[in-house]
C-alpha cells in the first residue's frame, strides 16, 4: 500500500480537518513518524517490543471442524493472542515509544470496547508516561472489566456523557483534552482513523499483520488465500491485514455492522479530523452507530478503507447483530476459541458467505478474543 | 447583508472596540437573544449552527447545542429565521465543516447569502483545507475568519492573516470553549504577535469569560468574541438577562 499524497489524502479521502491549534502538532508527528519510521535504531526497538513483550509473531491456525462443516479452508491469523489479548497492542507499542522519542510525558487515547484503552495502559505503564483514557459512558457500563483493567495499569479513565455516550463521543472527549494538552501530551489514537498523519501511521504499524500472514501463508499452503477477511470499525486490524495482500489477487473482504454500516450506508463527510464515509443525516449531523460490539460502535471508518472501496478493490458487506451471535457461539463450540464479538461479525460473513467460497482458502484476521464479552454475552443468551 | 470587515474596520477607526456575542442557534429564545446584544451595544454577532460532535467547544456550548438539536433546530431552519432578523449589525456563523460539506460549497454559500448572514467562522477548516470553501465564500462576498492558535509558529500566522477576511480570530487558550477564572497570558501575548503582523482587525475569542477579561484582552486586540459567558446566561435566564451582560461588557470596554 502506498503512502498518502501530502496533504494525507488517499484518493479524494483523509486530509487534516482539525482546529488550528492542532496543526503544528500533527505536522510535527507526521514529520517525528516519518523520521523515526526510517530510522533502524528505531524499528530495531520496535521489533523487540514486539516480539518480547507483545509475543509476535502471532501465528495461523487452521479450523478443521469449522472449515469442513463450511465446505472451505478456513485459517484464522491469531491476534487474540497477542499481550492484552487483541491487534490494538501493535499500533499501541509504535506510538508510545514515538511519543516517547518526542518528549511527551502523557498520552490520551479514546475506547469502544476497552481493547485500545487496554493496550494503551498497558504501554504506558511499560514505558512510565502518564495516560488518561475516555470510554462512552454506554461503554463503561458492557464493558466494566476492562475498565477496571485498565485502572489496574494505572490510567484514570473518564466516562463521556455527551452525545451518544459511545466511541464517537469518546474521540470527540480526547480531541478536546489533546487542544488543550498538546504541548505534553501525545493522542493516542486507536484506528486508522483521525487527521493525517494518523491513518497511515496507524496503518504502518499493523501492517505487521499482514506482513507476517502473506509469509505464514507461503509457508504453510504455498499460496495466497483467495479471500481475506476483517471486522471494520475503525477499520485498524482489517487494513494490518490487507495491507499484507493488496498486490494480491485475493478478494479483500471488510464487514461492518449492519448499525454501523459507513461504506456500505454512509456518504462521504467530514468529522474526527477526515473526510470518509459516514453516517449523516440529511444536514450533515453524525448519526449514532448501534451495534452488539462496543468496539464497532463507530459511524465513520478510516478513509484509506473509503478509497479502497471507491476503486473497487475492497469490499464492505454487513452483519446483524443476530448473525453475530450466532458466529461467536459457532466458533466457540466447534474450534474452543471464544472471538471478540467484533471478530464474530467477520465469521458471521464467511458463514452466510460459505455457499460461495465452497473449496476456497480464506484468511480471517481473529482480531481480538471475547474475554471481555462473556458477560455481555451471558445477559444475551441467559446462563 | 453588512460588509463585516468594513464594519468592524470602521468601528476601530472611531477607537471603539469590537464586541462580538456568540449565540447557538435554535436555542429556546435565542433570536431575542441576538436583538437583545444588538440593541445592547454589540458590532457583530456570531450564531453558532449547532452540530452534532463539537470538538472545540466545551461543556455549556455543548449543552445548548444538544438542546437545540433536540429541539429540531437544523441549519435551514436557522438560516431562515436569522433572515428575518435585521438587527441593524453583521451577523456571522460558526458551524463545523461538515454543516458546509454536506450541501455542498457553493449551495451553502448561497443559503447564507440568502439568509443575509456576513461570514463564516469553520473552526475545523484550518489553512490547508480551506481553500475550496474560501473560494466559493469569497464568490458569494462572504467573509471567512481564520482562526489563528497559539501554537502556530511564527511563519505561519501571516499566512492565516492573509486568508482571514472580516477579522482573524485570535484563540485565546489552548483548549475548548468556556469560561476560565482568568484570561491566560497566551491570550494577549499572540494577539499581539498577530497585531504586528497583519491589519485586518484582531479579535480574540476563546476563554474571554466577563467584562473585566474583556478589557484586559482589549489592551492588545481590536475585540473579542464572548461565547459561553453569553450562552450560560441565555441557558440559565434568557435573552433579557444577555442584553444586561452586553450592555455591562460595552460600558467597560468604551472605558478602555
Amino acid at each position: 500500500m502506498s503512502e498518502p499524497s501530502e496533504a494525507g489524502r488517499f484518493g479524494e479521502f483523509g486530509g487534516r480537518f482539525v482546529p488550528e491549534t492542532l496543526v503544528p502538532a500533527c505536522q510535527e508527528l507526521e514529520a517525528s513518524f516519518r523520521e523515526a519510521w526510517a530510522d533502524p535504531i528505531f524499528r530495531g526497538e520496535l521489533d523487540s517490543v514486539l516480539r518480547e513483550y507483545a509475543g509476535r509473531p502471532s501465528i495461523l491456525t487452521e479450523c478443521h471442524q469449522l472449515g469442513a462443516r463450511l465446505g472451505l479452508r478456513l485459517v484464522l491469523k491469531r491476534e487474540d493472542l497477542n499481550h492484552t489479548g487483541s491487534h490494538k497492542i501493535n499500533n499501541v507499542l509504535g506510538q508510545t515509544l514515538l511519543a516517547k522519542r518526542m518528549g511527551k510525558k502523557r498520552i490520551v487515547a479514546e475506547t469502544g470496547a476497552g481493547q485500545h484503552g487496554v493496550a494503551s495502559a498497558t504501554a504506558a505503564a511499560l514505558l512510565g508516561l502518564e495516560c488518561k483514557v475516555y470510554m462512552g459512558a454506554v461503554d463503561v457500563e458492557r464493558q466494566a472489566l476492562n475498565v477496571f483493567r485498565m485502572k489496574l495499569l494505572g490510567a484514570e479513565v473518564e466516562a463521556v456523557h455527551s452525545g451518544s455516550r459511545t466511541l464517537k463521543d469518546a474521540v470527540n472527549e480526547a480531541m478536546r483534552d489533546w487542544v488543550a494538552t498538546v504541548e505534553s501530551t501525545h493522542y493516542c489514537l486507536g484506528s486508522v482513523m483521525g487527521p493525517h498523519p494518523y491513518p497511515w501511521m496507524v496503518r504502518e504499524f499493523h501492517r505487521v499483520i499482514g506482513d507476517e500472514a502473506r509469509q505464514q501463508m507461503a509457508d504453510r499452503y504455498g499460496s495466497d488465500p483467495d479471500v481475506v477477511v476483517a471486522c471494520v470499525g475503525g477499520g485498524s486490524n482489517a487494513i494490518g491485514i490487507f495491507s499484507g495482500f493488496v498486490d494480491t489477487s485475493a478478494r479483500l473482504v471488510g464487514v461492518e455492522p449492519a448499525g454501523g454500516a459507513a461504506v456500505g450506508r454512509g456518504q462521504p463527510g467530514v468529522v474526527h479530523g477526515m473526510r470518509s464515509y459516514l453516517m449523516q443525516d440529511e444536514y450533515g449531523q453524525v448519526l449514532e452507530a448501534h451495534s452488539v460490539s462496543a468496539g464497532l460502535d463507530y459511524p465513520g471508518v478510516g478513509p484509506e478503507h473509503s478509497y479502497l472501496a471507491s476503486i473497487g478493490r475492497a469490499e464492505y458487506p454487513s452483519v446483524s447483530d443476530s448473525e453475530v451471535i450466532e458466529a461467536f457461539q459457532l466458533m466457540a463450540r466447534t474450534e474452543g476459541i471464544i472471538p471478540a464479538l467484533e471478530c464474530a461479525h467477520a465469521l458471521a460473513w464467511i458463514v452466510r458467505e460459505a455457499p460461495s467460497l465452497q473449496g476456497r482458502t480464506v484468511l480471517m484476521n481473529l482480531s481480538g478474543r471475547g474475554d471481555k464479552d462473556v458477560g455481555q454475552m451471558m445477559e444475551i443468551l441467559g446462563s | 447583508m453588512i460588509a463585516l470587515e468594513e464594519h468592524l474596520r470602521a468601528c476601530r477607526e472611531r477607537g471603539r472596540k469590537i464586541l462580538v456575542p456568540y449565540v447557538t442557534g435554535g436555542l429556546s429564545g435565542w433570536e431575542a437573544a441576538v436583538r437583545a446584544a444588538a440593541a445592547s451595544g454589540a458590532d457583530a454577532i456570531e450564531i453558532g449552527i449547532p452540530f452534532s460532535d463539537p470538538v472545540m467547544d466545551g461543556p455549556v456550548i455543548q449543552e445548548a447545542s444538544q438542546r437545540a438539536l433536540d429541539d429540531g433546530a437544523t441549519p435551514v431552519s436557522i438560516l431562515q429565521s436569522a433572515r428575518s432578523l435585521d438587527v441593524g449589525v453583521p451577523l456571522v456563523v460558526m458551524c463545523y465543516y461538515n454543516t458546509v460539506h454536506h450541501p455542498g460549497h457553493q449551495r451553502f454559500a448561497s443559503q447564507l447569502k440568502d439568509a443575509g448572514i456576513s461570514g463564516a467562522i469553520v473552526p475545523d477548516l484550518p489553512l490547508e483545507e480551506s481553500g475550496p470553501w474560501c473560494e466559493a465564500a469569497d464568490a458569494a462576498g462572504l467573509a471567512t475568519v481564520m482562526l489563528a492558535a497559539p501554537t502556530a509558529p511564527d511563519e505561519r500566522l501571516p499566512r492565516v492573516c492573509a486568508r482571514a477576511r472580516g477579522f482573524v480570530y485570535s484563540v485565546g487558550l489552548l483548549g475548548v470553549t468556556g469560561e476560565r477564572s482568568a484570561l491566560v497570558h497566551t491570550a494577549t501575548a499572540l494577539a499581539a504577535r498577530l497585531k504586528a503582523v497583519t491589519d485586518v482587525p484582531v479579535v480574540v475569542g476563546v476563554g474571554v469569560s466577563n467584562a473585566e477579561q474583556a478589557v484586559e484582552a482589549c489592551r492588545v486586540a481590536d475585540g473579542v468574541v464572548m461565547g459561553a459567558s453569553v450562552v450560560r446566561r441565555l441557558l440559565e435566564h434568557g435573552p433579557d438577562v444577555v442584553g444586561d451582560y452586553v450592555s455591562e461588557v460595552r460600558r467597560a470596554l468604551d472605558g478602555v
